[in-house]
């Protein structure tokens, strides 16, 4: 049989490239169920992780099943929020229907186009809310949980992540546990002209409303920066009900 | 027949090293070795996917049209490296892993060493061999891969496998953990295999 003629050459790719797009098709669609909930979990391990519900290390080394299980006995309620602050709408508190970083960039322009957005809240039973954050990092989007205490500007905790940012600069936003740790009790400024909260360069010392960055990460810092100066600010006019409703 | 196997599966691994002396799969060997955790994945995934290919295109081998040869490998490497991504996401824990080594594992398709060996072995071999010769290619590949690793980890964090091995007053070294420092490593390496072995040297 000629394997150089016009007619085999078609005939073979062909055959090759339907086998390979069904072999593909078929384990895409089989291992899908598995990589949702490894996604999901990893969601909610961060999120619990920045509302100190238990320790980083003991919400990583959790099993899936145990991880949505914390989060099940935690959970109080779930909904989201307009750029005016009003309630408009209800989130499920199953824990198997988080699907929140997804989500998370059509918000952001949203956010930016000025209308329209629909920002997830998260209340945890210990009073804590947890919103999201989310912007460019230097390779890649950057996203992370803060967790506000009762009076909506007190920060509880943070957690970070990111898609490709350098292993051992950029990396550390989410790597290194000072860099989260210095957020606990900051307080967002609800009341600010500019910025409700900044990662400064060097310094931020006692700044109530501003924190360190990552010295040979400038872009990662500043890129997460954005995202919470952004994201914070959409939600200030939410967090100040709960700050006037605890001064009530 | 035995010496010619043996020779399949040994060369690779030392003499015939795809690293240190072929200087194939550079890219890949800069990017995944801070941690070895990330390495010994980004091996054993290598180690299939050179080993699945060169055994799936030595099947098909007499099959191939000539001119599209290598548009057929390709599409089988790909395969092979999606079908491992794919598994990797969908593990309780090497799910962690796969986010760490993010495009890393993709990646793979464009490395030479899986190429590489079809062309040069897996079309004009039987394919036990073939899968034999792709398999210790991948082991060639992973050994470099861990070593380097080791001493990126150890240097660059203090630590091995994440836990804490060096005293925590030692301040870890930055340049270690940058790309750089493993092509410096790379180079030691094959600094030292070529001291002792005199057959790798240029007359």
């Amino acid at each position: 049989m000629n394997t150089n003629s016009n007619v085999y050459t078609v005939i073979y790719t062909t055959i090759v490239v339907v086998v390979v797009a069904a072999v593909l098709a078929f384990t895409a669609t089989r291992l899908r169920p598995a990589q949702d909930a490894n996604a999901k979990a990893e969601t909610l391990r961060q999120m619990m992780a920045a509302a100190q519900i238990k320790p980083t290390g003991e919400l990583y080394a959790a099993r899936n099943a145990e991880v949505l299980g914390i989060y099940s006995d935690n959970i109080a309620e779930a909904f989201t929020v307009d750029l005016q602050g009003r309630k408009v709408g209800e989130l499920s508190t199953a824990s198997g229907k988080i699907e929140l970083v997804d989500k998370l960039k059509p918000q952001n322009t949203a956010i930016k186009a000025g209308e329209g957005a629909t920002l997830p809240v998260y209340r945890f039973k210990s009073g804590i809310t947890v919103v999201p954050v989310y912007g460019a990092g230097l390779w890649g989007p950057v996203w992370g949980y803060l967790a506000l205490q009762s009076d909506g500007r007190t920060i509880a905790g943070a957690y970070f992540d990111h898609e490709g940012e350098t292993p051992g600069l950029g990396a550390k936003i989410k790597d290194e546990p000072w860099f989260r740790e210095q957020f606990v009790g900051k307080v967002i400024d609800l009341d600010a002209s500019g910025n409700p909260f900044d990662i400064v360069k060097g310094g931020a010392g006692d700044d109530a409303s501003k924190v360190d960055a990552i010295t040979g990460a400038t872009m990662t810092s500043k890129g997460l920066d954005q995202a919470i100066d952004v994201w914070i600010s959409a939600y200030v006019p939410y967090l100040r009900t709960l700050t006037n409703s605890e001064e009530e | 027949m035995a010496q010619k196997l043996k020779e399949t599966i040994l060369n690779p691994i030392l003499k015939n090293n795809p690293i240190t002396v072929l200087v194939l799969g550079i890219c890949s060997s800069l990017a995944v070795t801070v941690q070895l955790k990330g390495a010994i994945v980004m091996a054993l995934s290598v180690i299939v996917v050179t080993g699945l290919s060169s055994l799936v295109c030595s099947l098909l081998r007499n099959t191939i049209p000539n001119r599209v040869r290598i548009i057929v490998q390709l599409v089988v490497v790909a395969l092979m490296v999606i079908l491992v991504d794919q598994i990797l996401k969908a593990g309780e824990s090497t799910y962690a892993i796969d986010k760490q080594l993010s495009v890393y594992i993709g990646l793979i398709i464009t490395n030479c060493i899986v190429m590489g060996r079809i062309e040069a072995f897996a079309l004009g071999n039987k394919p036990i061999p073939s899968l034999l010769d792709g398999i210790a290619n991948g082991v060639g590949y992973g050994l470099i891969l861990i070593i380097v690793a080791f001493f990126r980890e150890l240097l660059g964090s203090g630590t091995l496998f994440g836990l804490q091995v060096l005293p925590v007053s030692y301040i870890p070294n930055n340049l270690v953990i940058l790309p750089p420092f493993a092509l410096i490593l790379l180079g030691c390496i094959i600094w030292v295999q070529r001291a002792f072995d005199k057959d790798l040297q240029e007359k």
